[in-house]
């Protein structure tokens, strides 16, 4: 397939994708800007008068990056897992199959939907947040380029779950069981400087810890001290993703008799 | 001149062991019609999951107008188009969305794409329903869908498995009317059919696979001559005691108004006639019991089954 045929192909997936979460806003983009708006509300605004500083910030300013990095991240991984699994379920993943886009497309294609969820999301869920508390941004590079990444990371393990999955409910487990938890344990609405030792040392076990806290930095400019290691961890966790991605495709895992 | 389609030890084993194709060898040619009939299981849709690249093989060689499906998989695959026996398509999508989306995946530019989408939906009678979600639509414009979905890249080759299933008989002879009509444009086409009547009118060359194998590859013309026996429904006036006794004919009483006789290629008619009127038979109607390509078909099976000889 020549290079222009595979931007064709590329601009069609990611069309639909965007086109399949529009159609269902609703369900896909209004839930988190409720869900987030309380937050704010609620931790932000009335805990959070009473918490003071965390962090040597504002309760508020300190929970915004975390909120907005997990409305990202669940909807990278929520629009591709779903998604790509509906399209199993349904049999049409078969129309990509039998035309000649190649494997890597259609991998770009279905992360390119679920980041722009993901994005999308995120940009209301700030816009949200602008309306309780001011943000000026430390570094744009930085904060551009770790959420796109978290946002292309959760797109692709939300794919590699829609290969693996055989039922709705498989697609609902990792969610529930291990993305949730690992969020909210993650450093979004406290700072592990608060815990013991130990428990101090298993949060940072937690990827979603540091990805929340390199957002943070570029956001806010506080808590930098290991955004290298976040960044250049996430880079290579991603390709780690990437490459399996491809191979499950290329292979033809739960997808080719 | 290449072939079309060119199928060689085509060998496929299941993770379960089940061994769907046992080498199978085909060709077909450039704008043929060429029908592959089989009972369920005999590795029909397996046959074309491969050449889909849905299902991967176990060994063997495919080429698609000299293109290797291994090697050559991008040039193969725009010379094809599947129209596959159960909906594949996203039943939320509106129909021109289907068609056009399925002319991206293929590298059409927006613009070409629209206009290829439209021509077949209106060539297939969608064009009403084109705004339309795939779910309200009924079986046969479904079916007609996916063809239009198939159609929309302009493939060379085009595979239908079992495309008229479940559709009525007005909207089965439409359909067969459209593929004639594109097959004399110039595009190969590929069927499965259970309705051997539909493989009889429409095909030129055909093959009949029976549990992975090949049990037979010629003309349609061919096969049907190897035809030398078929059985006639005779209805009377007069109540039947027994089958009336015929000489040189099988005679089977069905109740007491028909029976069912037996006539070899060769045999006359007017004898058997003049039989019964001379025992007193009156003959109010006669018709053909079934499909004599479906009596051959059955023994063919059958004979390969029993390892006896292909003949019938």
């Amino acid at each position: 397939m020549e290079s222009k045929a595979q931007w064709v192909a590329l601009a069609t997936i990611v069309r639909k994708e965007i086109k399949r979460f529009s159609r269902i806003w609703v369900q896909t983009l209004l839930p988190p800007v409720i869900t987030m708006s309380l937050y704010f509300v609620i931790f932000g605004k009335l805990i959070g008068s009473r918490v003071g500083t965390m962090d040597g910030i504002s309760y508020m300013q300190f929970v915004v990056p975390g909120l907005i990095m997990m409305a990202v991240l669940t909807n990278s991984y929520s629009n591709v897992v779903s998604s790509f699994f509906s399209a199993k379920f349904q049999r049409s993943i078969e129309e990509l199959l039998v035309s000649p886009t190649p494997n890597v497309i259609i991998l770009l294609g279905y992360c390119a939907g679920g980041m722009a969820r993901g994005l999308c999301v995120g940009a209301l869920v700030t816009a949200v947040a602008l309306v309780f508390t001011d943000i000026q941004v430390h570094s744009w590079p930085l904060t551009i380029s770790i959420i796109v990444l978290t946002s292309l990371f959760f797109s692709l393990a939300g794919f590699i779950n829609a290969v693996f999955a055989n039922t709705f409910d498989d697609i609902s487990i990792v969610p529930t069981f291990v993305l949730t938890p690992l969020t909210y344990l993650g450093g979004v609405f406290y700072s592990i400087n608060l815990l013991p030792d130990f428990w101090r040392f298993v949060s940072q076990l937690n990827p979603i810890l540091h990805m929340v806290g390199a957002f943070r930095y570029g956001l806010l400019g506080t808590g930098g001290e290991h955004v290298a290691w976040a960044f250049a961890g996430l880079m290579v966790f991603t390709g780690i993703l990437f490459a399996a991605s491809l191979y499950l495709l290329q292979t033809g895992k739960r997808l080719r008799a | 001149m290449t072939a079309a389609l060119s199928i060689k030890n085509l060998r496929k084993i299941y993770d379960n062991r089940f061994e769907a194709l046992r080498g199978i060898s085909l060709e077909v040619q450039a704008g043929d019609f060429f029908a592959v009939l089989g009972p369920n299981g005999a590795g029909k849709s397996t046959t074309i999951g491969i050449i889909s690249s849905l299902v991967r093989k176990t060994a063997g060689e495919v080429s698609v107008f000299g293109h290797n499906i291994d090697t050559d998989f991008s040039a193969a695959k725009q010379q094809l188009g599947i129209v596959p026996q159960e909906f594949n398509f996203s039943q939320f999508e509106k129909v021109r969305d289907i068609v056009l989306q399925q002319a991206g995946y293929y590298g059409l530019p927006r613009e070409r794409a629209a206009a290829q989408a439209d021509k077949y939906l209106q060539k297939l009678g969608l064009w009403d329903k084109r705004n339309t979600p795939a779910r309200m639509l009924s079986g046969g414009m479904k079916r007609r869908l996916m063809i239009a979905r198939a159609l929309v890249h302009e493939p060379r080759i085009l595979i239908l498995d079992e495309p008229t299933a479940g559709v009525d008989i007005e909207l089965r002879r439409s359909m067969w009317d459209f593929l004639r009509e594109i097959n004399a444009e110039g595009t190969t086409i590929i069927l499965t059919t259970h309705y051997l009547e539909e493989a009889e009118s429409l095909c030129r060359n055909v093959a009949i696979i029976d549990h992975g194998e090949i049990v037979q590859n010629t003309s349609m013309r061919a096969l049907l001559k190897r035809l030398n026996k078929e059985v006639f429904v005779f209805d009377t006036t007069s109540t039947l005691a027994a089958a009336p006794s015929l000489h040189g004919h099988e005679v089977v009483l069905v109740d007491e108004h028909s029976f069912e006789v037996e006539v070899e290629k060769g045999q006359s008619l007017n004898g058997l006639f003049e039989q019964l009127s001379g025992q007193g038979v009156e003959i109010v109607s006669m018709r053909n019991k079934a499909n004599r390509l479906e009596e051959l078909f059955v023994s063919l099976v059958n004979a390969k089954r029993e390892g006896g000889e292909h003949g019938v």
